[in-house]
């Protein structure tokens, strides 16, 4: 499965490539060691990593080293907060970064790798995350009520749909 | 084993009989007889499966007294479906404020490295 996101410009691709995986892959128009800051520099994180319009980070840490922890807190227009943190696994700037990521015991953690390649100043950012099961990449990925199913898929889809 | 809610809603979903099951029951509730006619599977298994989805809130038993249909209860499903979306718009607004920071980035280098050879 593939979809494409193409919003303006640049779009984000998301595959499947195993079981408990989603992988996005996206292009950005700078060199990687530019991208590999911007993605672990607790000065830079915070200018983008903030998802929908009108969210802020307010706490961005980063111990950047292997067994390092990570700790982010976004703060929604209603004064909501959102809080998430890990521990860096591997870290070999400008090309790999690997990391557990844990949004509370509500949710399930998984493994994130980031690998960043570079032609001709522009860099492809493979961003791979790793579910602990099958069902908990599909939901996340919002087919776990899609695949595989015989001949209500359908109507349960529908369904779904209406309940979005 | 984890015994949050999304969790466990995610365990419910990880079997394809139980997928199968919220599919037909998504079409209107179903007894267990009629629940259980589409698989090769005895009784007791299928009622082991109804009984992980009804833990996980998934599905919930009617009261007509003989029937006891089992209908889909939406509201875990949803919690799901509204995580998946919003992990979704979380990235690809970000992606697109990463491009544009990006740019800024380039730029101060830029200029960082003309004041430093003049």
């Amino acid at each position: 499965m593939a979809t494409t996101n193409t919003n303006k410009g640049n779009a984000t691709t998301f595959t499947t490539p195993s079981d408990r995986e989603i992988v996005a892959t996206r292009v950005v128009d700078a060199p990687r060691r530019l991208v590999f800051e911007a993605w672990t520099n607790p000065k830079h994180v915070p200018h983008w990593m903030t998802g929908p319009e009108g969210w802020t980070m307010p706490v961005c840490e980063i111990d950047l080293r292997p067994g390092g922890a990570w700790h982010f807190v976004w703060r929604q227009p209603d004064g909501t907060e959102m809080e998430m943190r890990g521990v860096y696994q591997e870290v070999t700037p400008p090309e790999r970064l690997v990391n557990t990521e844990s949004w509370g015991s509500d949710w399930p953690d998984t493994l994130n790798t980031l690998v960043l390649s570079e032609k001709e100043g522009k860099t492809t950012m493979t961003s791979t995350v790793l579910y602990p099961s099958k069902a908990a990449r599909d939901a996340a990925l919002g087919t776990g009520m899609k695949d595989g199913w015989a001949a209500s898929n359908d109507r349960l889809d529908e369904y779904l749909r209406t309940m979005a | 084993m984890a015994t949050d809610p999304l969790s466990i809603t995610f365990a419910a979903l990880a079997d394809p009989t139980r997928r199968a099951i919220l599919a037909r029951l998504a079409a209107g509730p179903a007894t267990v007889t009629e629940l259980a006619a589409p698989f090769a599977m005895s009784g007791p298994a299928i009622s082991k499966h109804l009984k992980v989805l009804e833990r996980a809130g998934l599905i919930v038993r009617g009261r007509e007294a003989q029937r006891r249909p089992r209908r889909l209860e939406a509201t875990p499903l949803k919690e799901v479906a509204a995580w998946a979306e919003g992990y979704r718009r979380f990235w690809d607004a970000s992606y697109e404020r990463l491009d544009e920071y990006l740019q800024h980035l380039k730029e101060q280098e830029t200029e960082d490295g003309h004041d430093k050879h003049e």
